[in-house]
């Protein structure tokens, strides 16, 4: 029999006091009975002499000092897990959503898992394609990355994560990925936006969906993401799956995270948030990758919204300084009707070059794409450049760059929704889109794949020999 | 026990207890049954406050803590080179062999294994009077590091007894008679890593130490010995050129610290290593190397400890006279772990929450660079300690207090800028706000071995790429028609030392490392282009004619030719002349 408490002493936010407990450990789960069977959870946040300071999930709403009892017990918050979790809802705190959600458990695990041995990784250099040209061609995306979506308030970030989720496939390999969508205080219309496509695909049947919405309590919010990763990890490492993890919006995390912080009194970093939020977003981004001798993956695609499109915003900086690249959406090209918007410049893969050339995509892939990417950094510097002294101002070499900015926008990032394009397909198209220029500039591919892939170059060739 | 530490309160990684009269501050203790290690970093009367290296879930008040009375050391002996540990030095790879994947909490590996045996070769005679530093003898710990075995700190003596063959690292290999006993010497040395291992003298370096990278050996060189940080935004390429360091620069032993960073970078480097090979030796690159991976999932306060694990180690391999180099990547994390645990100690914040004395720990860290003449009286020995440090300053900002307390301190600043590395121009080092406070030093190494007018020829540049910055400003707001014919030549140099000289390819087979004389023939041979352009511009060939001459692309690809080659890429500078004769011809001038 657990001891209970009737000692709450201080609540305030989403905190509260206990006195005179004992045995207390740090990070214990807590649940406070407001009344009979009404329960809220939370978890130990410091222990000090015999007080407790408590954090609660579901919110303070209810509680009193006096007839509120509490009970420790005596481990953390853990997730119950079996294969069946596919195509099941649960709540931010991990219980099934509705009657027809509840499994039979295999397994509890706490989670808050451990970190991956950095001896025991495996290198993430499984190419995935995602039938986007923008992220195949330029922004790479491999098996056990973690690559964000930076956005911004408005853009279409939801259509390109479900895009992802939809078209991910490897080259060769018929395994499909399961998907773990994590929502993180996102509106109704939002979270039913992506379980209807998994629906409509069929996916829905290899997702786990752990959903906290924007009505849902805030503070669950720090829980939400882990439960839905140690889903992801008892998949991908106990059950062989290769798994994808569609976290959004990690900006409410974050502020679910400064709540707290601000409730503790603690000193604040930048913007109010506290200063061990790159540790804390660390301890959940970290937990994507692939391990050695294990067959699964975890990939994840957290998406976070640059409040004001400022990517220098902590929630967005932190992030990049952990992610391994980051893809930003630019609300002008949006304007532009480019869709997706993908911001091509500022957006990066850093894992992309483990994933491409002869046998993962194609041999020319690297020196395409750096030609291509410093093609289109001319182009828009070009860009800019008439916009202050005219078009007619331009030297015939630069007219030649605005006009390959302008194709490249329209053809290669532009595309539809439901649009999938082979990677030999977006290679191609890249070739088609630098021909407009003369040889001499395109000083970044090797001899070789010139004469091999440019299509003036082919069919010169091929004059010649007839 | 009434030695026992009691637990009144845990906040995250802080743990304080009672009971602790006696102990010191920085002590090693070990918290609750689960043995967590921990270090005092506090005390208040009988209380004393502790920083715990892992997970602090369900540990809880009235657990006990553990002294040891010791501080936190480092063991430092044969069985370091080739090794992963995390910050307080457990190897990685044998808690993989037995604990699997995951970390788990409270396992205790000792760093250097007790079991292999090593073949310890003696340098040193029975009677022989030996001190403090002196080399005993020495194994071969890998084909490229002799590794020597001194004389612990606090013995002078005789020689009684000295062996040669194979032991462990705990069995005596030596017995030295000192004044008041005999003290069994054993291979196995432990240090404090918060002191500062002691040298004779700090002598001041002039000799370069060598990059591989042209941006970095021709205009911001460092020096052996020397300090250098790297500030820049996420995605701008500290860590790339920090692992490039690790494998091409030229120093006897590399200690790399992940401090706080990506795991998959340290698996990288991991899997990488045994596979490259060093340029001079051939062997694999893994054999000169000790890394330390404290990612930025694991314990917090480990990641504090890291950093000086590491350069404990790093100055134990200066004292056998190698010339090491340490990068840690990045200190930034290394602040912000110690801003936590001020925050929890409740200690009143500096700028942005730092606790106050962050300039002074960070000074304190890159003093300890430097070349230095070894205790040793008998062997004339120095050795060289340089230090690499990576900042990650939030939003590339660098009045950030990390960026700003390191720039007090070390010498050379890479500025790593965004607006670079989106144009792909990699390295992103800056060549306007870029410094080098060794320039002075090293003259003098660079005129006796390459050439007296490597440094006239450095600067003649550099003016070229200021002048391009001023002229692009015009160009921005008149259009390049405004320029006048010797203005333009000023832009088409300056684009061929950006693009053909700064530029580098860190995954081109001859690019990403140049040798030091091929990088003085390069930019050699662009100021010759700009001397003979200015001077055929003068005698009236056409700037037009000039900015489209077939030789630019020649020397755009000489960055990519072998450095054996040296005579195909000096026979460009003769290519030179004779197209701009041809010019002149053509125009009948």
């Amino acid at each position: 029999m657990l001891k209970e408490y009737r000692s709450i002493t201080n609540i305030y936010g989403p905190l509260l006091i206990v006195e005179g407990v004992e045995n207390v450990k740090y990070e214990e789960l807590v649940e406070v009975e407001i009344s009979e069977g009404i329960l809220r959870n939370g978890r130990v946040l410091e222990v000090e002499g015999d007080k407790a300071l408590v954090q609660i999930f579901e919110g303070t709403r209810g509680i009193d000092t006096e007839k509120s009892r509490v009970r420790f017990l005596g481990r953390g918050i853990q997730m119950y897990l079996s294969p069946d979790i596919l195509g099941k809802v649960f709540t931010g705190l991990g219980k099934p959503r509705t009657e027809s959600d509840r499994i039979l458990p295999e397994k509890k695990l706490d989670i808050n898992g451990s970190p991956i041995n950095p001896f025991a990784r495996d290198y993430p250099n499984e190419f995935i394609q995602t039938g986007i040209s923008s992220i195949d061609g330029l922004n790479t995306l491999v098996r056990g990355q973690k690559l964000p979506v930076f956005t911004g308030a408005g853009l279409p970030h939801n259509k390109i994560a479900a895009q992802i989720a939809r078209q991910s496939t490897v080259l060769g390999k018929k395994e499909e990925f399961s998907v773990v969508f994590i929502a993180i205080g996102i509106t109704f219309e939002e979270s039913e936006y992506f379980i209807n496509d998994f629906r409509k695909t069929g996916a829905l049947q290899r997702s786990v969906l752990v959903l906290n919405l924007a009505d849902d309590p805030a503070i669950e919010r720090i829980a939400t993401p882990r439960v839905g990763l140690t889903c992801a990890e008892y998949l991908a490492f106990e059950k062989d799956m290769h798994v994808l993890v569609i976290l959004t919006d990690m900006t409410n995390y974050c502020e679910a995270l400064k709540e707290i912080s601000a409730a503790r009194k603690e000193v604040p970093g930048r913007r109010g948030y506290p200063g061990y939020m790159y540790t804390d977003l660390a301890s959940i981004y970290e937990r994507a990758g692939r391990i050695k001798g294990k067959k699964g993956s975890i990939t994840q695609i957290p998406i976070l919204t640059m409040p004001e499109d400022d990517k220098t915003h902590p929630v967005p900086d932190l992030t990049g300084y952990i992610t391994e690249g980051q893809i930003i959406l630019s609300r002008s090209l949006h304007k532009k009707k480019i869709s997706p918007p993908i911001d091509a410049l500022p957006s990066l893969s850093r894992l992309k070059d483990k994933g491409i050339g002869k046998n993962k995509t194609r041999e020319d892939h690297a020196d395409l794409f750096n030609q291509l990417y410093a093609a289109y950094a001319r182009g828009k510097e070009v860009q800019e450049l008439a916009v202050i002294l005219g078009e007619a101002a331009l030297t015939d070499t630069d007219k030649l760059y605005y006009k390959f900015a302008e194709d490249f926008e329209v053809q290669y990032v532009s595309q539809g929704d439901y649009e999938n394009r082979s990677i030999d397909y977006t290679l191609d198209l890249g070739w088609k889109l630098l021909s407009i220029f003369p040889r001499e500039e395109l000083k970044r591919i090797s001899d070789e794949f010139l004469v091999k892939y440019l299509p003036d170059l082919i069919s010169e060739d091929a004059a010649q020999t007839t | 026990m009434e030695n026992l530490g009691r637990i009144i309160k845990v906040s995250g990684p802080l743990v304080v207890a009672e009971n602790m009269t006696g102990s010191k501050m920085y002590d090693v203790v070990f918290v609750s049954e689960n043995m967590l290690m921990g270090e005092i970093i506090e005390i208040s009367h009988d209380r004393a406050s502790i920083q715990v290296y892992e997970e602090t879930g369900g540990v809880g008040v009235g657990e006990p803590v553990y002294r040891t009375d010791m501080p936190l050391t480092a063991e430092l002996g044969p069985g370091l080179i080739q090794s992963i540990y995390d910050g307080i030095q457990r190897p990685l790879d044998i808690i993989y062999s037995r604990a699997g994947d995951f970390i788990t909490r409270g396992i205790m590996v000792p760093a250097l294994s007790r079991e292999k045996k090593w073949v310890f070769n003696s340098l040193v005679k029975v009677n022989e009077h030996v001190e403090y530093g002196d080399f005993l003898g020495y194994v071969d710990e890998t084909t490229l590091i002799k590794h020597y075995i001194m004389v612990p700190e606090g013995v002078s003596g005789e020689i009684i007894e000295i062996y040669q063959g194979e032991f462990t690292v705990e069995e005596t290999i030596a017995k030295i008679k000192t004044s008041s006993n005999i003290i069994d010497i054993k291979m196995l040395q432990k240090w404090p890593v918060r002191k500062h291992r002691p040298y004779f003298k700090k002598i001041n370096s002039d000799i370069p130490l060598l990059t591989g990278y042209r941006v970095i050996d021709t205009f911001f060189p460092i020096a052996k010995g020397g300090t250098a940080c790297i500030p820049g935004p996420f995605g701008s390429g500290k860590t790339v050129l920090q692992q490039q360091f690790a494998r091409w620069i030229d120093a006897n032993v590399i200690v790399y610290i992940g401090c706080g960073e990506r795991g998959n970078e340290m698996t990288d480097v991991l899997m990488e290593f045994p596979e490259l090979k060093d340029p001079k030796s051939g062997e694999p690159l893994m054999k000169r190397t000790v890394l330390i991976a404290n990612t930025s999932n694991m314990p917090v306060a480990a990641r504090e400890a890291s950093v000086y694990t590491g350069i404990t180690i790093a100055e134990y391999f200066r004292d056998m006279g190698y010339s090491v180099a340490l990068m840690a990547d990045s200190t930034s994390r290394w602040a912000e772990a110690m801003r936590e645990i001020s925050g929890r100690l409740e200690e009143m914040p500096g700028d942005e929450g730092y606790p106050a004395y962050l300039g002074a720990r960070l000074a304190s860290f890159y003093e300890r660079a430097g070349i230095v003449k070894c205790l040793s009286k008998k062997q004339d020995i120095t050795g060289a300690l340089t230090i690499i440090g990576a900042v990650s300053p939030p939003g590339g900002d660098l009045s950030d207090p990390v960026v700003q307390a390191t720039l007090r301190v070390a010498k050379v600043f890479w500025s790593l800028e965004a607006n670079l590395a989106y144009s792909r121009h990699f390295p992103a080092i800056s060549w306007l706000n870029s410094y080098s406070l060794y320039n002075d030093a090293v003259k003098e190494y660079f005129d006796k071995n390459i050439h007296e007018d490597f440094f006239s020829q450095k600067s003649e540049a550099m003016t070229l790429l200021e002048r391009e910055a001023e002229l692009e400003e015009i160009v921005r707001l008149v259009g390049i028609e405004s320029l006048s014919g010797a203005e333009r030549i000023i832009l088409l140099a300056a684009r061929m030392i950006r693009e053909d000289f700064l530029q580098q390819n860190a995954y081109h087979e001859f690019d990403k490392y140049t040798i030091i004389e091929k990088q003085y023939i390069m930019l050699k041979i662009i100021i010759h282009f700009y001397k003979q352009a200015i001077e055929y511009l003068n005698i009236g060939v056409d700037i037009n004619k000039i900015e489209k001459m077939q030789i630019k692309e020649a020397i755009a690809r000489m960055k990519n030719m072998d450095d054996k080659n040296m005579d195909k890429i000096k026979s460009i500078n003769d290519k030179i002349d004779i197209e701009f004769e041809e010019l002149r011809t053509k125009e009948e001038i």
